[in-house]
């Protein structure tokens, strides 16, 4: 008598995994990863080893300590965690620091809420946003970038562009006279200028998003309407007047606007199922953004703005089904 | 060529494995003892009309529809009838079959077994259907619904369009594609008597763009014949639904809950039309058909011409024999194929294929956590969301997957082939689909 396995339809399953999505997604960091060690060196590399291993060990010590739940360190989720810690913060956070944003990321962004799938916010922007609100000098000093080829030399910190602008504007200043102090879009988009670990590069991280997109990771619902909702609407107030309001371009390319568009607003478990729900969220995480850069105490607001709409997310997949065959008439063909 | 067609909503490609594409139907010969069931198609089941010890003919009546959607069943073989009990069919379950202890091979008279083509349609569409009705003809694409009730457009409804299935959009399976490659006149005037019976003017056969030689062939036969159109259609998962074929073909969508003549279309599969011109043209009823033995472990992947009962494992045994690691024999393709538990199991007419899967792909791999990928809705053609489905029919909460739309799902198992996390999404969306369906039927009582 020969014995089979049974079971239901269907019998095959295509290639996809949990594990081969993070892994994807960490392939997809690399070209941040580089750019953010060529400008801020060893210290990068510093914070980058310190987020990964807190973010593993943390992730590891609830499973098995707290939870007592099978062990799932290796399937790449708590490692994009802690990349994404490290590529949020400033490359000269204290050590300490850092491993203090990996346990609120993990512990307290993800595993509290039930661990893998479950969580309401993106556990890295959690952890930014703690560490902000927590150490908000050290969170705001921003090393200036220094290619490694010019060797080990002392850091030096100043301030980003989008604190450049918020600052010069508070006093008075126009567009035109702070565009001295400006770095070049050229330096904008090769990520030569200050920020965290990284989001300096726009098109390191515009790299990994096409990898993503071509990986079928992510699809390009959410980033598109992030910048489009941002350039539009930093565009109406450039157009009005170009001297008290950046430009779309200055926008799109500084602070954390591609990393948040990119990497961190695409994060599957935090954003809407449906496409036509993910246009509504990068519409919002493109509009608070903009609203808290030109109008709020911060320079910075792609994380808040992000977050936020994380807590609306439950609302808009209830608001925004897919579209159902069959429900609306289909066009019609006379042959 | 162009863009080729296909339909709009969702859709995977799993890996075609085709193995058997080249090798012609062989007749398969008649086994010693066949098992009839008695429920072989959609609706309700058959009826027994004969009894222990009658002898019967190849295509005599052996059992009557059972009710309007039902079919009529007859002898595949020639001998004696040894008992009506039940037996362990394709669905796994102990169900009436008729035992038939085969004796020669003596025909009906009135069925013509020539090769002779017969083109000239002499029935009138009312005697078309009859005859398709009395012969017992079912849907052979795997869904079994009686072909004569497709022919009665309900009242107030008409067929503009008819729509010949030969996707074949499993993996695996030939069957369909060797018949038209080898039955392809046949198939053409099988077509044109299904277009007199539903009075319709156009007829497209829908053929995916991996069966180059069958589009070629029947467009090239297509030319002789009025009104005939062969489409091209891109490789598309499951392009072989109704509802995604009539999208993918006239590009019409069938309303939720609605059947295909609410737009104006009729879709038969190209076994079907063959089976048609035989029963309308040859007097002969379905009492056989093209079965394809596959998978990787198979030594010599087969398309067998079948007579209806044999059981499974003599298909495999033609097929030189059941692979040493064999770890699950499927009755249909990969993808909407159920388990067999017994390869006593026999052919019946809805069986398209046999597919032998090897241990190590039989087994399902380990579920996680849903990371909320929304990739089941992304490929999902019915536009609907699996997680939200399953998650609800988990939890136990019907109404809420009833107002979100389960009774639309076809059962295609595309979310569940896509899923990375290894989520058994439709084993949940049938469970909600019965506690649906059972609570709508109870509602309609009332």
């Amino acid at each position: 008598m020969n014995k089979f396995t049974i079971s239901g339809s269907p019998h095959v399953h295509g290639d996809e995994s949990t594990k081969k999505v993070m892994y994807g997604v960490v392939i997809a960091m690399i070209p941040a990863v580089l750019v953010g060690v060529y400008y801020f060196g060893l210290d990068a590399v510093r914070v980058l080893l310190l987020a990964v291993a807190a973010s593993l060990f943390f992730e590891w010590l609830i499973q098995k300590y707290l939870i007592k739940g099978p062990l799932t360190i290796n399937d790449g989720s708590a490692l994009v965690t802690g990349i994404l810690v490290a590529l949020n913060v400033p490359s000269n956070l204290p050590g300490w620091m850092v491993i203090i944003g990996a346990l609120v990321a993990i512990g307290m962004a993800k595993m509290s809420f039930g661990g893998l799938g479950k969580n309401v916010f993106n556990p890295a922007l959690v952890a930014r946003v703690f560490l902000l609100v927590s150490f908000p000098v050290q969170m705001t000093s921003w090393p200036k970038p220094t290619p490694i080829t010019d060797g080990l030399v002392d850091v030096i910190t100043g301030p980003t562009p989008l604190g450049i602008v918020k600052e010069g504007l508070g006093n008075g200043q126009t567009m035109s006279q702070l565009s001295t102090e400006l770095p070049s879009y050229t330096q904008d988009m090769v990520g030569n200028i200050g920020g965290s670990l990284g989001e300096v590069s726009a098109l390191a991280l515009i790299l990994g998003g096409v990898y993503m997109l071509w990986r079928k990771i992510i699809t390009w619902h959410i980033p598109v309407s992030v910048l489009a909702t941002v350039a539009i609407f930093s565009g109406i107030f450039w157009g009005f007047d170009p001297e008290h309001y950046a430009d779309p371009m200055f926008h799109m390319l500084t602070g954390g606007l591609m990393l948040g568009a990119i990497y961190m607003a695409t994060d599957m478990v935090t954003s809407p199922m449906t496409k036509s729900g993910q246009l509504v969220f990068g519409f919002g995480v493109g509009l608070l953004t903009i609203l808290i850069r030109m109008w709020g105490a911060y320079p910075e607001g792609v994380s808040f703005a992000i977050l936020i709409m994380n807590a609306v997310v439950p609302l808009i997949n209830k608001g925004f089904k897919p579209r159902r065959f069959g429900v609306k008439p289909g066009v019609e063909v006379k042959a | 060529m162009g863009i080729l067609k296909t339909f709009a909503l969702g859709g995977v490609h799993p890996e075609e494995n085709k193995l058997s594409s080249h090798a012609a139907i062989e007749v398969l010969p008649v086994p010693k003892q066949v098992i009839v069931p008695l429920g072989q198609n959609l609706g309700a089941p058959s009826k027994a009309i004969v009894k222990k010890g009658d002898k019967v003919k190849v295509g005599q009546l052996i059992a009557e529809a059972g009710g309007f959607i039902s079919a009529n069943i007859h002898s595949p073989v020639s001998g004696t009838v040894l008992k009506i009990d039940p037996a362990i069919d394709s669905t796994g379950y102990r169900r009436p079959c008729v035992f038939i202890t085969v004796e020669g091979d003596e025909w009906d008279e009135n069925i013509d077994k020539t090769d002779t083509l017969i083109p000239e349609i002499a029935l009138t569409p009312e005697e078309i259907v009859n005859r398709i009705k009395s012969a017992g003809i079912v849907g052979l694409g795997g869904a079994t619904f009686p072909t004569s009730v497709k022919l009665m457009p309900p009242p107030g409804k008409t067929a503009e369009f008819l729509i010949i299935n030969g996707v074949e959009c499993e993996p695996y399976l030939t069957s369909d594609h060797r018949v038209m490659l080898e039955k392809g006149q046949e198939i053409m005037v099988g077509i044109q008597i299904l277009m007199k019976a539903l009075k319709v003017e156009k007829a497209f056969i829908g053929i995916e763009n991996n069966k180059k030689d069958a589009i070629t062939y029947l467009s090239e036969l297509s030319q002789s014949y009025q009104g005939i159109e062969v489409v091209p259609l891109k490789v598309q998962y499951p392009q072989g639904g109704e509802k995604q074929l009539i999208k993918a073909v006239v590009n019409r969508e069938v309303p939720s809950g609605k059947l295909p003549i609410e737009v104006g279309c009729v879709v038969q599969n190209v076994g079907t039309a063959l089976a048609v011109y035989e029963a309308v043209q040859k007097n002969k009823p379905l009492i056989e058909r093209v079965v394809t033995v596959t998978g990787k472990g198979v030594k010599k992947p087969s398309n067998f011409l079948v007579r209806i009962g044999t059981p499974v494992e003599q298909l495999i045994e033609a097929a030189e024999g059941l692979p040493e690691n064999t770890g699950k024999v499927i009755s249909g393709g990969p993808m909407m194929g159920k388990s067999l538990t017994s390869l006593d199991a026999p052919v019946v007419k809805g069986t398209s294929g046999i597919l032998i899967m090897e241990k190590e792909e039989s087994g399902r791999k380990t579920e996680s956590p849903c990371i909320r990928c929304s990739k089941c809705t992304y490929v999902c053609p019915m536009g609907l969301e699996p997680f939200l489905l399953a998650k609800a029919a988990k939890l136990g909460k019907f109404e809420m997957a009833e107002n979100e739309m389960i009774m639309d799902c076809i059962e295609c198992g595309s979310c569940q082939y896509t899923c990375p996390a290894n989520i058994p999404l439709l084993d949940y969306l049938r469970l909600g689909k019965l506690k649906v369906g059972q609570a709508i039927r109870n509602r309609n009582k009332k």
